[in-house]
């Protein structure tokens, strides 16, 4: 299956347009349905569309293991970093008005709400892409 | 920082979670340090909390500066405190414990992971102490039990995963039924913050879509504490689970089910509720005084150690639900005390078979002859342990039941008296019989696994809880000047 042309060049037309589509997802979550779980899964689909249509070592080659672990901690810390800056500009956790940007209130709470829900993306991405790598080496024994 | 304590507490863990993580691919050795720095951490938070818990009465944080109704409130009173004390004290010694006690019982990749899910499955219970909202509650009881099943399954061997995989449906089963109670609350007032509820749900307490939730509720969350005919999933995922993780799930997985259940019954529907429209409270009692009795039964049948702490365990859930089902002052104090008491004592025995596994590999009663000369130190954790479960003074298991015993006196419920007494005697019968074991049958000379004691790391959190057996017993003054106003203030109208 993995020798097949037309699968193999479906994948490649396809997965940059389900990565924007992610992309788009997220970073409607302020404003509209969406946001960053829904967003971040979509993307991860993208890795695992990928893996279905090249294998897993194509996949680790690209990504590896501690780039997954890596912006799993990212997405959590540029959420947990958001709010407590927030803290530290003397608003509650996730304040966001309290953050001194040169625009209006309402527009630094959209922006910081985008930051986090890119955060929440990365993060959501990237366990969902190692809980299918995990599963996957186990099933095809390909590690 | 002062302000923000009640949320400090939460996200503290949750970033350690992940910095462990990244600590432990640096090295495998950073996961644990981290790991322990950031409970101690949260754990000096918390009592920073709790100085401003004791001065203001409750404490209220509004997450993202939305105001209460709409917006997610956290709201710590005495009875979060307290709870959330406990949870982290346990939490503590449970990760000292798991620095050497892990070594055998989990594969040696796994330990980074181990220490990540531990933590947020510390920010799961440390969130569902601190919310004032009742969906957030949910969320947070959702993070806990996932990382409580992770955990339950990452030990070496099948029987991990399957315990694991029962708990996994049995929870999820019952995390369903508690979202489809909030629904219908949801439905029928539009409101999800704890103090809103209590304050619009009066009006509606005939209403059948009310009912409906409030049984969803009790359904839900009865499995979750593993009351008497929906404990099964309890027993196999103590048992198979690595030690430090047993020690956790009875100490700190079990309470948050039982704080949850108290908080939903009284502060979201109230005493006025519980008794006089929906009269649950003598139903749950019974099934409690059932749980009692039948949870000491299957202990005294059980050959393997952990697996009798376990069902131990069923029963002792059940004093706490006696207490807080029978309704009165006497009672409700009894039944708080005895959170803390189980607490400290299942952790102390759970903490105990493990130490005895680590050392010898022995999980039968039978084989643990002589082993009080063997590890003189644990056994007399063991001890201590032991004495408290079946309620002797001067420890604080026999506080706790002397309190229930007086509020079972107070409702004229003469009945769970004798039930009270009768499994104090049930878990002599099953505590003596390991005791003998232990102290007074001559060990097979030439026992392979080598003798002496456990390392310190795994020594100290043990002694420290059996001490904390003994201290609490006698200064029992010290948890009761927390618990009794509680007691009050959530039997309100009484």
């Amino acid at each position: 299956m993995r020798e097949d042309v037309v699968i193999r060049t479906v994948c490649r037309a396809m997965i940059p347009f389900i990565q924007l589509f992610a992309l788009y997802v997220i970073l409607h979550g302020s404003s509209s349905a969406g946001g960053g779980f829904q967003g971040g899964v979509i993307f991860a689909s993208a890795f695992i569309l990928y893996v279905i249509a090249f294998g897993i070592m194509e996949v680790r080659r690209r990504m590896h293991e501690k780039v997954v672990v890596a912006l799993s901690s990212l997405g959590l810390y540029i959420y947990a970093g958001i709010g407590i800056l927030c803290i530290l500009f003397g608003a509650g956790f996730l304040g966001y008005s309290a953050i001194p940007l040169p625009v209006s209130a309402a527009e630094t709470r959209g922006l910081m709400m985008e930051f986090v829900e890119i955060g929440i993306g990365l993060t959501v991405m990237a366990v969902m892409t190692s809980i299918f790598m995990d599963i996957s080496v186990k099933e095809g024994g390909e590690d | 920082m002062m302000e923000h304590l009640p949320v400090l507490v939460v996200i503290i863990p949750l970033i350690g979670a992940y910095t462990s993580l990244v600590g432990g691919w640096v090295d495998r050795r950073y996961a644990f340090p981290i790991a322990f720095i950031n409970i101690l951490t949260q754990f000096t938070a918390a009592l920073l909390l709790t100085v401003r818990v004791m001065q203001e009465g409750v404490v209220r944080y509004n997450l993202g500066d939305w105001l209460p109704p709409w917006g997610i409130e956290y709201v710590v009173d005495r009875l979060n405190i307290y709870v959330l004390l406990i949870l982290l004290f346990l939490s503590l010694l449970c990760c000292a414990y798991s620095k050497r006690s892990i070594g055998m019982e989990i594969e040696e990749r796994k330990h980074t992971g181990f220490y990540t899910i531990f933590l947020l499955l510390v920010a799961g219970v440390t969130g569902i102490t601190v919310t004032g909202d009742i969906f957030n509650l949910y969320v947070f009881l959702e993070i806990s039990s996932l990382a409580a099943y992770t955990l339950v399954s990452s030990g070496r061997g099948g029987k991990g995963l399957v315990a694991g995989f029962n708990y996994l449906v049995m929870g999820s089963v019952s995390a369903c039924f508690i979202l489809l109670g909030i629904g219908h609350l949801y439905m029928l007032t539009g409101t999800l913050n704890m103090a809103d509820l209590a304050r619009v749900l009066p009006p509606l307490y005939t209403s059948t879509t009310l009912h409906t939730a409030f049984v969803f509720f009790i359904v839900g969350l009865s499995i979750k504490t593993a009351l008497f005919p929906l404990h099964l999933w309890l027993p196999d995922a103590y048992t198979h689970a690595p030690s430090t993780v047993s020690a956790l799930l009875s100490t700190v997985v079990s309470k948050m089910g039982v704080y949850a259940t108290i908080r939903i019954l009284f502060s979201v529907f109230t005493v006025e509720f519980v008794v006089g429209y929906f009269p649950v409270m003598e139903f749950l009692s019974w099934l409690a005084a059932i749980a009692i009795i039948a949870g000491s039964l299957l202990a005294i049948a059980q050959r393997d150690l952990k697996r009798m702490l376990a069902y131990s365990s069923v029963g002792q859930m059940g004093y706490i639900l006696l207490g807080v089902g029978m309704v009165n002052q006497l009672a409700m104090t009894g039944g708080i005390l005895h959170m803390l008491n189980h607490a400290v004592m299942k952790g102390c025995l759970f903490m105990v078979a493990g130490a005895f596994i680590f050392r010898t590999g022995f999980r039968r009663i039978d084989d643990l002859k002589g082993m009080g000369k063997r590890m003189p130190w644990t056994s007399a954790a063991l001890v201590i342990g032991a004495l408290s479960m079946i309620g002797i003074p001067p420890t604080v298991g026999f506080m706790s039941k002397w309190y229930l015993a007086l509020g079972a006196i107070e409702a004229g419920q003469w009945v769970f008296l004798a039930v009270i007494l009768a499994s104090s005697l049930l878990s002599a019968v099953y505590f003596w019989r390991l005791l003998e074991y232990v102290y007074f049958r001559e060990g097979e000379g030439g026992v392979e696994g080598g003798t002496g004691d456990v390392p310190l790391p795994m020594l100290i959190p043990m002694l420290v809880l059996a001490a904390a057996c003994l201290l609490f017993g006698i200064f029992v003054s010290i948890p009761l000047s927390l618990i009794d106003p509680v007691a009050e203030s959530l039997l309100g109208g009484v």
